[in-house]
């Protein structure tokens, strides 16, 4: 258990560091951009279960997140409930349609990229509803009104009310972001280590060799499924009250999808600190190529697809196997040029 | 539904299913050969749309025209993002190769959002509203010049795949990488010519497209969901099923689009697409591997 009890060690000298920030630096802007981050990092560690942990490539994580801000948000502009309430049906029902995505493209056994191209056709499905569920239902059931706003998506009114989930400040946002970053990381770091997280690397490297030592592959891979779709519903909310603002393109649109997995891939998939460092570089540069190259239209993107490809070709494990490969580098580097062979070392004739 | 509105309709949608089948012929052709699923495809056709705008708008040259640059320009494109980019990471996961063709995809689109900005263009020529009326039906000139050079490009791929040397080891080196190796194959320019000739398919069908449709920086999100599904309708890798598959859903979208409210025509598409996914994986005409 000392791998566990490192990693318990990390995450809460993390926790308590990150905790002191707004107390030291109460620059708005910084903050706001810390929460960005962690935002992020949040969303990577949760598609990173079913993705990094269980090996299954979802390219379609924008449902849950849309469906998670959606419910929440139509609940508090409709309703009044607290998005406090709110998010853990928006989370529920994301785990339920990661449930059914599941057990049809599981139980038809979708790999690679045939499970990939599945899960974007259901978001975009989502995403198609939510644009047009409102003119659907004025034809079939005008009595319920309007719901998800169209096209033109739901503005929240700004209040000071955190019982709301609602703030004109941005510390309640921080602390909310870095308490749900601690959890998923603790349950990440525990998931590591017990029988279910075998379970889920196993299925991870080879489906044939987890099913003949007895897992049950679709089970265990139902399982990451609703449990990231549960926690990316979460931020959905998050992300809703936040901005105050949804819409079906930045609540469910592709460009979600992408966003949701890059911290982990840029940090590193499948591993506990990947996602964090992976948004925070990914935020980082963004936030600067704005600064730098003010106005210019597409600059964030651009660089978030070069930090893509770069990664990919170059750093495949990710920003967490630099340390790694920089010791491999130092270790050929260290070696005499003249390699010994297996008989001896060869002199040159 | 009239009898006029739905002939209207399959007329459209046949016509459109033609560039459908050219976009997805190169994607399945990339999928077949070196299993890759381009995520670029839709950026490519972007790109072959503003070549194509730039040189109508600057020299005045016709965009069929331009197909003679457009074409080559885009097969060597796609050759250097294969040379370049992919062939480091072939070893790799699935997902890592579809994820770095999603990079260059967002660096093509942005890098032109960066460059000529959001707002859509149009190239309007003396053909571009040029419609003619067959009984009630509607038929748009530079729609059927579209569907026309689609379909002969497609002749033109499948002539190369069946009948050249070129075509014979590129279906080798897709069915049997390691056996045409051993026999000779330079498997690795195979698959840069291959991933080169894909993008020419997009950005041909961006060129072919451009008299009738805008141009903007996100113009080839729009082909490049459809290309999935025809490909997937029509089998990975199977060149006939990118046809038959195109046309399809050319049809099924603008049927759809009758008789459903709101852009709730695609829903119809997602609803084939997933269905096909789930009970016949390797699309209705692909081979049971």
């Amino acid at each position: 258990m000392s791998g566990l009890r490192r990693q318990l060690f990390l995450i809460a000298a993390f926790g308590l560091l990150a905790g002191l920030v707004p107390l030291v630096d109460r620059d708005q802007y910084h903050i706001f951009v810390i929460i960005l981050v962690l935002f992020n990092a949040y969303l990577g560690m949760a598609w990173n279960l079913l993705g990094g942990y269980a090996g299954q490539f979802s390219f379609g994580h924008a449902a849950f997140f849309g469906l998670g801000a959606y419910t929440s948000t139509v609940l508090l502009v409709r309703s009044d409930v607290s998005p406090w309430v709110g998010m853990w049906l928006g989370g529920l029902l994301a785990l339920l349609f990661g449930l059914l995505i599941g057990l049809l493209s599981f139980r038809y056994r979708l790999r690679g990229p045939y499970f990939a191209l599945a899960t974007l056709a259901f978001a975009e499905t989502a995403r198609l509803v939510a644009t047009n569920l409102d003119q659907i239902l004025a034809e079939w059931a005008p009595s319920l009104g309007k719901i998800t706003g169209g096209p033109t998506g739901i503005l929240i009114p700004l209040r000071n009310d955190f019982g709301s989930m609602l703030s004109l400040q941005r510390e309640p946002f921080y602390y909310t972001a870095l308490g749900g970053v601690l959890l998923v990381m603790l349950l990440t770091a525990c998931l590591e280590h017990v029988r279910l997280g075998y379970a889920f690397a196993a299925v991870r490297e080879s489906e044939d060799v987890a099913q003949a030592v007895g897992i049950d592959v679709s089970r265990i891979k139902l399982i990451a499924m609703m449990l990231s779709a549960f926690l990316t519903a979460l931020g959905g909310t998050f992300y809703a009250q936040l901005f105050q603002f949804i819409d079906p393109h930045i609540a469910v649109g592709v460009p979600v999808s992408i966003s949701i997995l890059l911290p982990a891939i840029v940090g590193g998939a499948g591993t506990l600190f990947g996602p964090l460092l992976g948004a925070a570089l990914l935020v980082g540069i963004s936030e600067e190529t704005r600064r730098i190259l003010q106005g210019l239209p597409g600059a964030a993107q651009l660089v978030y697809g070069l930090i893509l490809v770069l990664v990919i070709i170059f750093l495949p494990g990710g920003l967490v196997s630099i340390p790694r490969r920089l010791r491999q580098l130092g270790r050929r580097l260290g070696k005499p040029s003249g390699r010994p062979t297996a008989i001896g070392r060869q002199e040159p004739a | 539904m009239t009898p006029t509105i739905l002939g209207q309709a399959l007329v459209s949608g046949l016509l459109i299913g033609g560039i459908y089948a050219l976009v997805a012929a190169g994607l399945t052709l990339i999928f077949g050969v070196m299993k890759i699923v381009n995520f670029a495809q839709g950026n490519l056709l972007t790109l072959g749309m503003y070549a194509s705008f730039w040189l109508f708008t600057l020299y005045g040259i016709d965009p069929y025209l331009s197909i003679l640059i457009v074409g080559p320009l885009m097969f060597g494109v796609g050759f250097l993002m294969q040379k370049i980019a992919i062939e480091p990471v072939l070893g790799e996961p699935d997902h890592n190769q579809l994820l770095l063709t999603l990079g260059i995809g967002l660096l093509i689109q942005n890098g032109i959002l960066a460059l000529w900005g959001a707002s859509f263009r149009n190239a309007t020529l003396w053909y571009s509203n040029v419609i003619y009326l067959v009984g009630d039906v509607a038929i748009s000139l530079p729609k059927v010049i579209a569907f026309v050079g689609a379909l002969l490009m497609l002749g033109l791929l499948y002539l190369l795949l069946e009948k050249t040397d070129l075509g014979r080891a590129m279906r080798a080196a897709a069915e049997e990488t390691e056996g045409s190796l051993l026999v000779g194959v330079n498997v690795r320019n195979i698959y840069a010519l291959a991933f080169g000739i894909g993008a020419a398919c997009a950005g041909v069908a961006g060129a072919l497209i451009l008299p009738f449709f805008y141009v903007s920086p996100d113009v080839g999100d729009l082909f490049i969901l459809t290309a999935f599904i025809v490909v997937v309708l029509g089998g990975m890798g199977s060149m006939a099923g990118s046809l038959v598959g195109g046309l399809m859903v050319g049809i099924a979208e603008s049927i759809g689009a009758v008789v459903m409210p709101g852009s709730m025509k695609q829903v119809l598409l997602f609803g084939i697409f997933i269905l096909v996914l789930l009970l016949r994986p390797t699309g209705l005409f692909g081979s049971k591997a």
